[in-house]
């Protein structure tokens, strides 16, 4: 059948037009073969435009559309829809990227930019010229997802999640859940404590009978794609018996003879190797350290419950889609960065969070009670060299919500606070307000003149070119100096690594659009949420975790899903059956066949993932990938070549 | 005629390296006008011929954005790929095509810095060895 051809040609606002020249490229293209309209449209994305769309497909008949405009990441599902409301099967739609490939690659050079929009706008056309209807392959999708992560955002995704009637395994690598959030004491604004937070979420999740919770746990293998993926956990005892005598354990716990140090506190006190974060903790049986502790036998012999024959366990799992909610590191400061590690008396401020937690009516950090408290911002955020050139945005809030505190908590206390500009947006905007009523002091200075930190006869001096005060030379004697330290990505990402999930320039997991598709992955099945995705604060993090769990249910929620009919496609008459193609083949969905005199190849389409690893090996050229022949893409080379 | 940029044939990978050509675009770091892409499932799935047919079309070099390590399809991706090249670089010297005129880099998902390196570098070069 003759082709009937729509091109839509997008200004995108100006995104495209300011730079492609559109009525140039409409012209270029509209006596082309096969070609019925053209237009060009402000949004192509937009209501009016897509109803347009459907009226034009409709009326004249159309069996094919090109729509060129910003990247098929963001509007390839959009127009497919467009053309399934107007009856026209969505595999004789094409798109042309012209935004990110043709208008803002070529900003610099407006005809050059034309020119390509042009030749990207007539491959499109070539290959929608050989389209044909193509029918999605039905799978099963396993209704189950598991959430990797139990911190504050997986523990609400998994209650989400759970809500829906959808099972959930919630799978924390650390033996108590809770995450970051179970460090922080009082949370702005409910003023409710971290602790009291993760234990509402805890007993949420427990009271819940599809959710299956495995602390201690770690996913190390990952095989199968979205609808199925099988994975294999690997869980570590806790060595205690789940019916422990609470009396008997504190005294096994003061027995140990083995003190580490506490990365529960951020290391500046110490814990035994038999151990719980607080006495509260979640779940609340407290865990043998296992590879700290010397087997010496002291806690066995007061408590019962300790049981060292306990193994490691694999368990596996089938699920239709992962939700990653992994969360983030605090940034560690380099030795000597404003000090740290080298003046005892400068801390990171979730260490400073800690210490004002564990210290009741005075302040007192290593002996010496804290008056004049320094902080310095930014530290590993904003950098102008080093990675960490984004803003952790938490990290201002937070800081001068501890300052608050502090003075709230603890008498004579002067906090000085040594920023690059304070970014307390929105409500948090009156922490700010409320500090500065309190009499705090803020100094600031730019990026290439930060505040300098130094002894001066055992006295720990902050000084600063204050720009506020005309670039005045401030100093502070502070008794404590707080680093305000961001979010970076967590140091271990190997779980990510399994499901080959992206990153961005900042290292963090990468969304497929930040407005878009802000918890899709480029991994079908993967979504993202919370601090794994970027920094965030507590409220963002929960809202995204609640968007990856509609997200993720959506994969599984109707037990099928369905699959681009993208396979590999064997020509009898050519094939000769070599095997190569199914040595090739990563998913073992190539078989030998009898065909009535021969030996061919046969492709099982519900293995077939399309990558095409089977095409390039075949010395007859037997196979073609379905939308991606030789005569679609030889017809696109000829196109872009003009 | 000085040709300002050679034409350029990238096969690209939709998801791994395309996100990385777009958000060059987006970061706006350019390249040559003549770069054009066409986008495959995965870059181990490219045929000799695709590639000699180019080249029988007039461009002056082709790039495999390869998936490399983060190929969703396999591990076997970059090793795949690799072969693709050795077998049609000998191709090409059967015709009498510089090798050197087919590349390959793996570019990931973030790599977009990195593309961008490439395709000037490799406009350079094919610009140099032009006979043009």
């Amino acid at each position: 059948m003759d082709k009937k051809i729509g091109v839509y040609i997008c200004h995108c606002g100006g995104n495209i037009s300011d730079y492609v020249d559109v009525e140039k490229v409409k012209q270029s293209v509209e006596n082309d073969e096969g070609i019925f309209l053209v237009k060009t449209t402000m949004f192509a994305c937009g209501d009016a435009n897509q109803k347009e769309m459907v009226d034009d497909i409709t009326k004249n008949g159309l069996n094919g559309v090109v729509v060129a405009s910003c990247s098929p990441k963001l509007h390839l599902i959009t127009f497919r829809a467009v053309t399934e409301r107007a009856n026209l099967n969505k595999y004789n739609y094409v798109h042309a990227n012209i935004r990110e490939q043709a208008s803002w690659a070529h900003s610099d050079d407006k005809s050059g930019a034309t020119e390509t929009a042009i030749r990207l706008v007539k491959a499109a056309i070539a290959k929608v010229r050989l389209a044909q209807p193509l029918f999605p392959f039905v799978i099963k999708s396993k209704k189950a997802v598991a959430v990797i992560g139990g911190g504050v955002a997986g523990l609400r995704a998994a209650i989400e999640l759970s809500d829906m009637g959808c099972p959930v395994t919630l799978i924390e690598r650390e033996h108590f859940i809770g995450g970051r959030v179970s460090q922080w004491n009082l949370l702005f604004t409910t003023s409710e404590t971290g602790k009291e937070l993760v234990t509402k979420l805890y007993n949420e999740v427990i009271d819940r009978e599809n959710i299956t919770l495995h602390t201690g746990s770690e996913v190390i293998s990952s095989t199968g794609n979205i609808g199925a993926f099988k994975l294999k956990i690997k869980k570590i005892p806790r060595y205690i018996k789940q019916e422990c005598h609470k009396g008997k354990l504190q005294e096994a716990i003061d027995a140990c003879p083995v003190t580490v140090d506490d990365s529960f506190n951020f290391n500046i006190t110490g814990r035994k190797a038999i151990y719980h974060n607080f006495p509260s903790e979640y779940p609340q049986e407290p865990v043998i350290d296992i590879k700290n502790c010397t087997r010496c036998g002291e806690c066995e012999k007061i408590c019962p419950s300790v049981d060292f024959s306990q193994k490691e366990e694999i368990i596996e799992i089938e699920v239709g889609s992962v939700l990653m909610a992994t969360g983030f590191d605090s940034y560690t400061p380099s030795d000597g960065e404003f000090g740290y590690d080298q003046f005892e008396n400068v801390v990171t401020l979730p260490q400073f969070k800690r210490i004002i937690e564990l210290n009741d009516k005075k302040l007192i950090f290593k002996g010496k009670e804290i008056k004049n408290i320094a902080y310095i911002y930014c530290v590993g955020s904003r950098q102008i060299e080093g990675e960490n050139k984004y803003c952790s945005r938490y990290c201002c809030t937070s800081a001068i919500f501890a300052a608050i505190h502090t003075k709230n908590k603890f008498e004579n206390i002067n906090n000085y606070h040594f920023t690059r500009g304070i970014r307390t947006y929105g409500k948090q905007e009156v922490l700010y307000a409320e500090s500065l009523k309190k009499g705090d002091i803020y100094l600031q200075s730019y990026e290439d003149d930060p505040p300098v930190v130094t002894t001066v006869n055992d006295k720990t001096l902050v000084s600063i070119n204050d720009i506020l005060t005309s670039k005045s030379k401030m100093s502070v004697e502070a008794d404590l100096v707080v680093l305000v330290t961001g979010m970076v990505p967590r140091a271990d990402n190997s779980v990510a690594a399994l499901f080959k999930l992206p990153k961005g320039r900042d290292k963090f997991f990468n969304e497929i659009h930040m407005k878009l598709r802000p918890v899709e992955t480029v991994i079908d099945g993967v979504t993202i949420c919370g601090a794994c995705q970027g920094p965030k604060n507590i409220m963002e993090s929960v809202n995204s975790a609640l968007s990856a769990a509609a997200k993720s249910f959506s994969y599984v929620s109707k037990g099928v899903l369905e699959l681009e009919p993208i396979i590999a496609k064997i020509d009898k008459d050519d094939c000769t059956w070599c095997g190569q193609c199914a040595e090739a083949c990563p998913f073992d969905a190539i078989k030998m066949v009898k065909d009535e005199k021969k030996d061919i190849a046969a492709i099982n389409n519900s293995v077939c993932k399309g990558c095409g690893m089977c095409l390039p090996v075949c010395p007859t050229d037997a196979i073609d990938l379905i939308a991606y022949s030789n005569r679609e893409i030889e017809s696109m080379i000829d196109a872009l070549a003009g | 005629m000085k040709i300002k940029s050679a034409r350029i044939l990238v096969f690209s990978t939709e998801k791994i390296s395309d996100p990385a050509i777009d958000m060059a675009g987006l970061l706006k770091l350019h390249y040559p006008p003549t770069v054009y892409t066409i986008s495959i499932p995965c870059s181990s799935g490219v045929k000799s011929r695709w590639i000699l047919h180019a080249f029988e079309k007039g461009f002056d070099g082709v790039f495999i954005a390869a998936d490399g390590s983060d190929c969703p399809y396999g591990e076997s991706c970059t090793e795949k790929t690799g072969k693709i090249i050795g077998r049609t670089h000998e191709l090409m010297k059967a015709m009498n095509i510089e090798p050197a005129r087919l590349r390959m880099a793996a570019i990931c998902s973030v790599c977009s810095e990195s593309f961008v390196k490439q395709m000037k570098s490799f406009n350079e070069y094919l610009l140099k060895n032009s006979n043009n």
